[in-house]
């Protein structure tokens, strides 16, 4: 029962692990950039999401403010942060991108304060017994919001025409622009879908552990990355079986290696491990 | 007095950190975004010795050598994996290491490791200690980077792959910069640990590890004098500020970010613009007088 158990935390956690590298790998795809500072965007999700959802009771609406204001200011991150470095070498975005995550958590911190926020009436809290484990609510609508949100993203890529413009973008930036696409629509499009699933995830996490505060977005993010790097940077199908993969060793390894390190650590131990053997990912494009 | 010479120490310790980092990330190209990792290693090592009654000449050396042993595993790792894979892999390796101490209660754990033996019972020979050695280091930065070493360092960081075609060794010249940037961090770690008398992991975690490459960038990637003089002020400036302290990191972040978004090549870049533009107008005038 106990193997059951930890295999239906693991994916929940993979669920929300998958929410937040979707977007941090479609970033990567467009543009070869290591988005640090999509773990702001996650906490200021998971802030906005609550506090709407104190403030109007409705969490529907807290999902949909988040999801929105986020998505606009990933669009932001991207015009004000990004536009301008992308012909410098890597490093340039990637620190540009760190100073901006520190900057905007401190920020958090200065605006809502030091210490965790809760829901006054924490949603979806109902206990579910099914099939002998007890689990609550929230803990069951995870995964089918992950699969619904990553499956609409999925739909908008495959069967609308700024979908096949992102597409062809990715595949061959400068043949697409002589085609006439504006690669700069794509690119908005790419952050404000990617930020607000993030945003999503925020929520969501929020929910899960009824507390947001600054820092939250740190070791989630954290693992975001190494999830992408794992699923072979740029590649979203290897991103989501790498996070879902991720939730379920971290779930075991909580228990079997808790004695050697903690649960943090496990996740960027698997993830050297799996480097050294295979440099490029566990599924990198060829 | 008492308080110059404390942040003299720290201006010294974080110059060592700070170079070291520079070896790595500037003179030889391979970022990392986990070097506090062995700067914690340099910490603890030296620490524990310390507290165990090894001279504390002995225990600084012994963490040098462990920092450098470390900083060789993390090597190989460099050699397989490039670029945004490498800098993902040293963060990877910073939150390891966090992770493993904090489980371990021989280091302390959660707790931490207090009640170690200072270097010298004086405060201000402590103080010209560390100065000294954070000169020396800065001695040995320019030494390498004019060196042949420093050269194949240079190509690497510049072109990998032609590096490789015109016959350097490529993975010896790795290996080598992370060894020496490591000891090194090793060697800021222990002078920290000596200094402080107690640690804790949470003086080696991510935060920590961005803040040195903060230094390095800001000051110009690979330039000495611009990481040395960055790191000076970095590390007094919160100190200097105590109202600053509450934002002392909202600080960092915003000028991480300004500095890479509008002079990618840091203090360095910025001062060579700039005299190049003064060069650039009496050069021009020049032309103008002789027209």
């Amino acid at each position: 029962m106990i193997f059951v158990e930890l295999i239906l935390q693991g994916l929940i956690q993979g669920s929300i692990y998958a929410l937040i590298a979707v977007g941090l790998t479609l970033v990567y795809g467009l543009l070869r950039i290591l988005h640090i500072a999509h773990a702001a965007l996650f906490t200021l999700g998971a802030y906005l999401g609550l506090l709407i959802t104190n403030a109007t009771g409705s969490l529907a609406l807290g999902f949909l403010v988040a999801m929105v204001v986020v998505g606009i200011a990933g669009i932001a991150i991207y015009r004000f942060c990004y536009h301008d470095v992308l012909d410098q070498p890597p490093h340039v975005a990637l620190i540009a991108s760190v100073g901006l995550f520190i900057a905007m958590e401190e920020g958090f911190r200065l605006i809502w304060g030091p210490t965790s926020i809760s829901f006054t009436e924490p949603p979806w809290q109902a206990a579910v017994v099914l099939g002998g484990i007890q689990v609550k609510t929230a803990d069951l609508v995870t995964i089918p919001l992950a699969i619904v949100l990553i499956g609409g993203l999925a739909a908008i890529v495959a069967f609308t025409r700024i979908g096949l413009a992102w597409r062809a973008t990715v595949t061959d930036p400068a043949m697409a622009g002589s085609f006439g696409i504006d690669a700069l629509k794509v690119r908005y499009l790419n952050f404000f879908l990617g930020s607000a699933l993030a945003a999503a995830a925020g929520v969501m996490f929020a929910i899960l552990a009824n507390f947001v505060e600054p820092t939250m977005g740190g070791v989630p993010s954290y693992k975001a990355l190494a999830i992408i790097v794992l699923g072979g940077l740029g590649n979203v199908r290897g991103t989501l079986i790498a996070a879902l993969m991720l939730g379920v060793i971290e779930s075991f390894g909580t228990i079997y290696l808790g004695w050697a390190m903690d649960r943090d650590a496990i996740a960027f131990a698997f993830l050297i491990l799996v480097l050294m053997v295979r440099p490029q990912g566990l599924f990198a494009r060829s | 007095m008492q308080y110059e010479i404390t942040l003299a120490v720290f201006m010294g310790i974080n110059i060592i950190f700070a170079q070291s980092l520079n070896m790595i990330t500037g003179f030889c190209g391979q970022i990392s975004l986990g070097h506090a990792a062995f700067y914690g290693t340099g910490a603890y090592c030296s620490a524990l010795m310390a507290k165990a009654g090894v001279p504390i000449p002995v225990c600084i050396l012994a963490a040098m050598a462990a920092a450098g042993l470390f900083g060789l595993i993390v090597g190989f790792a460099s050699l397989r994996v490039r670029h945004d894979f490498l800098a993902i892999t040293t963060m990877g390796v910073g939150f390891l290491f966090i992770g493993i101490v904090r489980q371990q209660d021989f280091l302390g754990g959660e707790m931490g490791v207090f009640g170690i033996p200072g270097i010298v019972d004086d405060k201000f020979q402590f103080m010209v200690v560390v100065l000294v050695l954070a000169a020396l280091v800065i001695a040995l930065a320019v030494y390498l980077k004019h060196s042949w070493l420093g050269f194949a360092f240079d190509a690497i960081a510049q072109d990998e792959d032609t590096a490789r075609t015109v016959g350097i060794g490529v993975a010896r010249y790795k290996l080598t910069a992370f060894v020496i940037g490591t000891a090194l961090a090793g060697l800021a770690g222990a002078l920290y640990a000596h200094h402080v008398k107690f640690i804790g992991i949470d003086s080696f975690g991510f935060v920590e590890s961005v803040t040195v490459l903060s230094m390095v960038i800001v000051g110009g990637i690979g330039s000495i004098w611009g990481v040395t003089i960055t790191a000076a002020v970095l590390s007094v400036l919160p100190l200097w500020l105590q109202f600053v302290s509450d934002y002392k990191l909202l600080l960092y972040g915003l000028l991480l970010f300004v500095v890479m978004r509008f002079s990618p090549d840091g203090l360095d870049g910025l001062l060579r613009w700039i005299l190049r533009r003064l060069i650039g107008g009496i050069g021009r005038r020049v032309m103008a007088d002789k027209a």
